[in-house]
């Protein structure tokens, strides 16, 4: 275990911060809050993506004719940063609809929300 | 060149969807001829796709000149080219639908051409890493429609729908980053070459589970169907009708996509727990989709909930993995999006006329409305099962399948999946048609038709008949034009009329089945 731990230190952090993520968005009430635990959710899972394309000793993946091989993994790198463009849109669209909930209801809290548009 | 059509099915939409908002610098209601314009070209290049698929091509295209492994591929074969002809078909039945009964805003006409574009790609995609920005355009465009209705709730519902569906998104890029872990390689035909062999590694397992349960949560699958009733319902009527036919079709095309594709049935054969963990997820949504639809009031609900029986139904049929099941898995696909897509726009032109919208302001309607109440009778029905109708087929299909496969249990759920939707749909007949004179709130809604359901000013009439209190409901479409009825018409009547095509859809298969059951 503690083995584990020590050697793929990188994997346990993306479940962690993922269940963090998980946590926030199923436990805070708060609309905003849960927007966070998303972003951390998908934070997570971008770090995963970079942790598996790292190569022990690896150079970035630019080929010139000094540098000599091995790199670390590109493609990833591209899927991440393809992800984070995604990431931030969403983000932009949740915090949009967020502005309009607050103003419609003034309260960006799940529980008291549910209660008003219940009536 | 065909294989050309590919790309275009993608960029025409996306492009297009730029117009509207450049329009906007100077007018307000010209998005929907660009969308008229954009859709009809879809349609033209769906029909190029489906005849060269139909007679045995693979349309394959390299986007970039990048070969396959490395690049981006696009495909077109007997699983898309029938998804790809629906989305084309519902667009533009939805956009001939948005003529009169709005919204005409050119920024609603820039999320939905944005959507038809990411559906589109999700359909047409060889490669998972692609599946998965194209499901996020689809996501980001249909949370941007859901909330284009100016109702309070819409926003709740579509902040909902964020959260779930972006868990989602994200739980399938984690399978996909295992699969990718695994393989090195994200090319759904090389993968499944790449992933024989060492099925039953514990990265791979994951890989598919997570995939699976992210593409569930997409596809509204029990229990993860909680944002759908929400989206449905609260967002507005012609939206309804465009996302309900289209948007969890190409998810649970995704699902047999991996399923049947990168997957194969060979690693169904190598891990059977897989297969029945997610036949049990889909028979256990095809019961429990089809009691939360019996037991509700209002229809939009009601029909939200069918959904998400129905592609239950759906997923089962590709989890079984036997020939006939995957054909009839595909045509109630196609099956469901059309039917649905009709009996939400009946209920709109409905809701409009008459203010209704609950299975009880339903009362009498089928004399009210003889053309819409008969279309919701025929797609209903169709809905169940009855033949002649593209409903029967598929389920035909699937009841085979389950049976040949020897899987009574999911035989006897499709079965009771019948008496499920029936229970539903005969309360909404029996409303339409045998409802007491009584029952119906009679004078004020004469009224109502009489002058197309615009009493949105006449606050007395409104006052005096409390179903039809619409006065205050955004959802509503703007009028109900000839044309409208005519659409949903022509829903029900392409319902029935594939129910007679079954050979074609056995020959637009054929290929495809061919490749994956060896």
């Amino acid at each position: 275990m503690i083995e584990l731990l020590a050697t793929r230190w990188a994997y346990a952090t993306f479940v962690f911060v993922m269940a963090t993520g998980l946590y926030m968005m199923i436990a805070s009430p708060n609309l905003v809050k849960k927007v966070i635990g998303l972003n951390l959710f998908q934070s997570a899972v971008f770090l995963f993506f970079i942790a598996s394309a790292y190569v022990a000793g690896g150079s970035p993946a630019i080929v010139s004719s000094e540098s000599t091989g091995p790199y670390v993994s590109p493609l990833p790198h591209v899927i991440v940063l393809t992800a984070i463009v995604v990431g931030v849109s969403l983000t932009a669209v949740a915090l949009a609809l967020i502005v309009r909930i607050y103003r419609e209801y003034g309260t960006l809290d799940e529980g008291v929300l549910r209660e008003v548009v219940d009536d | 060149m065909t294989d050309v059509v590919l790309p275009l099915l993608i960029a025409v939409p996306i492009l297009a969807a730029v117009a509207p908002l450049l329009l906007s610098l100077r007018t307000s209601e010209t998005g929907w001829y660009v969308a008229a314009v954009a859709t009809a070209v879809e349609a033209g290049l769906a029909a190029v796709v489906l005849s060269a698929v139909y007679d045995g091509a693979r349309l394959v295209h390299a986007v970039g000149g990048y070969p396959a492994p490395y690049g981006i591929e696009l495909v077109g074969d007997g699983l898309s080219a029938p998804v790809v002809a629906l989305i084309a078909v519902v667009s533009v039945g939805v956009v001939a639908f948005a003529y009169t009964g709005g919204p005409r805003r050119n920024s609603f006409y820039s999320a939905f051409l944005l959507l038809v574009g990411g559906l589109m790609g999700v359909s047409v995609t060889g490669d998972l890493f692609n599946m998965f920005v194209f499901l996020e355009i689809t996501g980001l465009a249909t949370y941007a429609l859901v909330a284009a209705d100016r109702s309070d709730r819409s926003a709740v519902a579509a902040l909902k729908y964020l959260i779930l569906g972006t868990m989602g998104a994200s739980f399938f890029i984690i399978g996909v980053g295992y699969a990718f872990i695994s393989t090195g390689t994200l090319n759904m035909v090389d993968l499944s070459s790449r992933l024989a062999g060492q099925y039953t590694a514990r990265p791979v397992l994951a890989s598919f589970a997570f995939i699976v349960v992210g593409l569930g949560l997409k596809a509204a699958l029990f229990p993860l169907h909680t944002w759908q009733p929400d989206a449905y319902t609260y967002a507005s009527d012609t939206v309804t009708t465009f996302i309900s036919a289209l948007v969890s079709t190409v998810a649970a095309y995704a699902i047999a996509r991996v399923i049947l594709t990168v997957f194969t049935v060979a690693f169904f054969e190598a891990a059977p727990l897989a297969r029945w963990a997610v036949l049990t997820f889909a028979t256990v949504s095809i019961l429990a989709g089809g009691l939360l639809a019996v037991v509700q009031s209002e229809v939009k609900r009601m029909f939200a909930y069918s959904s998400v029986s129905q592609f239950g139904l759906v997923i089962a049929a590709f989890a079984l993995a036997t020939p006939d099941s995957v054909l009839g898995g595909v045509v109630h696909l196609v099956g469901h999006g059309l039917m649905k897509g009709g009996l939400f726009a009946a209920a709109a032109i409905l809701a409009a006329t008459h203010g209704a919208r609950t299975v009880d302001d339903y009362a009498r309607l089928g004399y009210r409305s003889p053309v819409v109440a008969g279309v919701v009778a025929v797609l209903g029905l169709a809905l169940v099962g009855i033949p002649p109708s593209i409903g029967f087929l598929g389920k035909y299909y699937i009841a085979v399948g389950a049976v040949r496969a020897g899987a009574w249990p999911v035989a006897l759920v499709v079965f009771l999946s019948t008496l499920l939707t029936l229970a539903y749909v005969a309360r909404l007949l029996e409303r339409l048609y045998f409802a007491s004179p009584d029952a119906a709130p009679a004078p004020s809604l004469d009224a109502a038709l009489a002058d197309g359901g615009e009493t949105e000013g006449e606050s007395g009439a409104d006052a005096a008949a409390p179903a039809s209190s619409n006065a205050g409901d955004t959802r509503t479409v703007r009028s109900v034009s000839v044309g409208m009825i005519a659409v949903v018409g022509l829903a029900a009547v392409a319902v029935v009329a594939l129910g007679f095509v079954s050979p074609g859809f056995e020959t637009l298969l054929e290929p495809f089945l061919g490749g994956v059951f060896p």
